[in-house]
């Protein structure tokens, strides 16, 4: 028997599926969304630069966690190989710019097109595979992608792209402001997170959960879980590449790197790291991890020595990621008055 | 009392059957696991298969339901031929089963579990939004067959939490809710302690008229309590086939297989 997958459950073990707990996490998301738009006022008072970049670095892998999230959390989908989603998002913007197409408006369709087709077509084949097939097959389709990226040397090759200007949105540079661009990254994530969130509350998720837990039961009522998997797989590739495309922005660069294989196993540690199947659970992953690095590869570039430790901690002792460690020390304090 | 032998004879005679096994195989290799089955079940009839253990039954539940291949016969659901479909077809075609070993969803609660059998009956699965757990057109249903099976006062406990028995009562009634005509129950009373099988015992008698329904079981006493034919399975063939009273003095079932079970 597969434990319960919802983190309330194994948080507050002694009372089933404790109402109290569920509605006090709902809050996190919110107070998450609140601390990211009040943000860029406390930046003012520092290196604002500095804080803007980073942050609206960490709210962009913040989006593509979560897109992981939807299939990994709420399907048991190990894709292996999402970041490839990353690269043909910032892909898109890279090439377009590159023939002279530099407007969101024209990049952001076809981006998310690009990530489609190629979701729909790997899909429908990684997913007639299970468990440890279907992560290997992942991780070669994102191989693929990430060796195709290599190959094309009227883009850069190996050494990549470089940007000569942020998009432009309907012909205005407005994406040059970086308070801006990070409000526009807020957005964008705050919509996708609403967006990924009635997708699991609705009859669609209700499907790719029942699947997740147990999916010859799905047959024996009449479903075919493959057409549901391979939808929710297609919409989580399109929201990681419109990850992508923010991505590229933000460096004002496209690399081969962005689709390599370190870069998709990142993203899974980021989704368990937080909390698997939460969806802000990837947010606060997403922040865990980025700024970990930022803060430890500041003392040493052996950063990871400190990093994979923490992780194993992480992962032996709290289930639930950090949102399962949020959701005891709360419980307890609760539970004293 | 069920299952008198001029019944059994009506379901005999009955002119379309609801469910039909023509000259069904499977083997496992050298081993033969349905051997040329045939059988016919009435519409309404309860109709149990027994076997001593390993003669066939639970891959012929599979092989009716879909879980399994068939290598050669064919399986007819009201006439028609469903042989080649899977699983998740012949449910929508009306044919619901339960499994030996329970299956349910253990992270959604007792309502979940059947609320999204009904979904599945109703589709539109595709809904990406409007918040499926506050949907009356899947809860109301579901909640009225969780009263039947006497589950709805723990409806809204994850189904993981409840007892094995009533694990049992929620598979029945995620069976019923995707509306089938025909009804495979592969062992319900297994595992259960002597007052959760009563429970099930009671709910089955309560079904039964209702579906047609093909039972697996071992216990006896439920059977020839419940059946209204009894067909007995040894080596991957129907040895006999009749009235409860007819199986249990048939000798070639005595010395096959009830024998050990000293009735």
């Amino acid at each position: 028997m597969t434990p319960l997958p919802e983190p309330s459950t194994t948080a507050a073990p002694p009372r089933p599926a404790s109402r109290p707990g569920f509605v006090r996490r709902e809050w996190l998301p919110i107070i998450l969304f609140v601390l990211l738009a009040l943000l860029p006022f406390a930046a003012m008072l520092g290196p604002e630069k500095y804080t803007l970049s980073l942050v609206t670095r960490v709210m962009i892998f913040a989006l593509a966690a979560i897109s992981l999230d939807l299939i990994l959390g709420y399907g048991a989908l190990v894709s292996f190989g999402h970041a490839a989603f990353l690269g043909i998002g910032g892909y898109a913007v890279g090439i377009l710019a590159a023939h002279g197409f530099q407007d969101a408006a024209l990049q952001v369709p076809v981006a998310l097109l690009a990530s489609g087709l190629f979701a729909l077509l790997t899909g429908a084949i990684s997913l007639r595979t299970k468990g440890v097939y279907f992560i290997m097959i992942t991780l070669a389709f994102g191989q693929m992608a990430f060796f195709f990226a290599i190959s094309l040397s009227a883009y850069g090759g190996d050494d990549g792209l470089t940007l000569a200007s942020r998009s432009k949105l309907f012909g205005l540079s407005w994406l040059e402001n970086d308070r801006f661009f990070y409000a526009l990254v807020l957005a964008l994530l705050i919509g996708c997170y609403a967006l990924t969130r009635a997708i699991v509350a609705s009859r669609f998720g209700r499907v790719i959960r029942g699947a997740k837990e147990n999916p010859v039961r799905m047959e024996a009522v009449g479903f075919s879980p493959f057409r549901y998997q391979l939808a929710v797989y297609v919409i989580s590739g399109m929201i990681c590449g419109l990850a992508g495309v923010l991505l590229a922005n933000q460096a004002e660069f496209v690399a081969p790197a962005y689709m390599a294989w370190q870069r998709s196993g990142e993203l899974i540690v980021m989704v368990i790291l937080g909390g698997l199947g939460s969806l802000h659970g990837a947010i606060i992953g997403a922040a865990a991890f980025l700024l970990l690095e930022e803060i430890l590869s500041g003392y040493t570039e052996h950063w990871k020595l400190i990093f994979g430790p923490f992780l194993v901690l992480v992962v032996l002792f709290a289930r639930g990621g950090l949102l399962g460690i949020l959701a005891k020390v709360r419980g307890k304090s609760g539970g004293g008055r | 009392m069920a299952g008198t032998p001029a019944k059994a004879e009506d379901f005999a005679k009955a002119a379309k059957p609801a469910l039909a096994l023509v000259d069904l195989n499977k083997a496992y290799g050298a081993l033969k696991v349905t051997d040329q089955v045939s059988l016919e079940f009435a519409p309404g009839e309860l109709h149990a298969i027994i076997g001593p253990n390993g003669a066939g039954k639970t891959t012929l539940i599979h092989q009716i339901s879909g879980l399994a291949g068939s290598d050669s016969g064919h399986i007819l659901l009201d006439g028609q031929d469903i042989t080649g479909l899977p699983m998740a077809a012949r449910v929508r075609k009306g044919l619901a089963r339960s499994f030996q070993i329970t299956s349910i969803i253990p992270g959604f609660t007792g309502l979940e579990n059947v609320a999204l059998a009904v979904q599945a009956r109703l589709g539109s699965s595709f809904r990406l939004f409007g918040a499926v757990s506050r949907e009356e057109r899947l809860n109301a249903p579901a909640r009225a067959i969780l009263e039947t099976v006497g589950l709805l006062g723990r409806a809204d406990l994850p189904a993981g939490l409840l007892s094995h028995g009533e694990k049992r009562q929620l598979e029945l009634a995620i069976a019923m809710a995707t509306e089938p005509r025909v009804l495979l129950l592969d062992e319900p009373l297994a595992g259960t302690g002597p007052e959760e099988s009563a429970a099930v015992i009671a709910l089955l008698r309560k079904l039964k008229g209702r579906y047609t329904i093909v039972l697996i079981e071992h216990d006896m006493d439920a059977v020839f309590a419940l059946a209204d034919r009894v067909s007995v399975l040894v080596y991957g063939r129907i040895i006999a086939s009749g009235t409860p009273d007819a199986v249990r003095h048939d000798p070639a079932v005595r010395e096959a297989y009830l024998g050990e079970e000293g009735l």
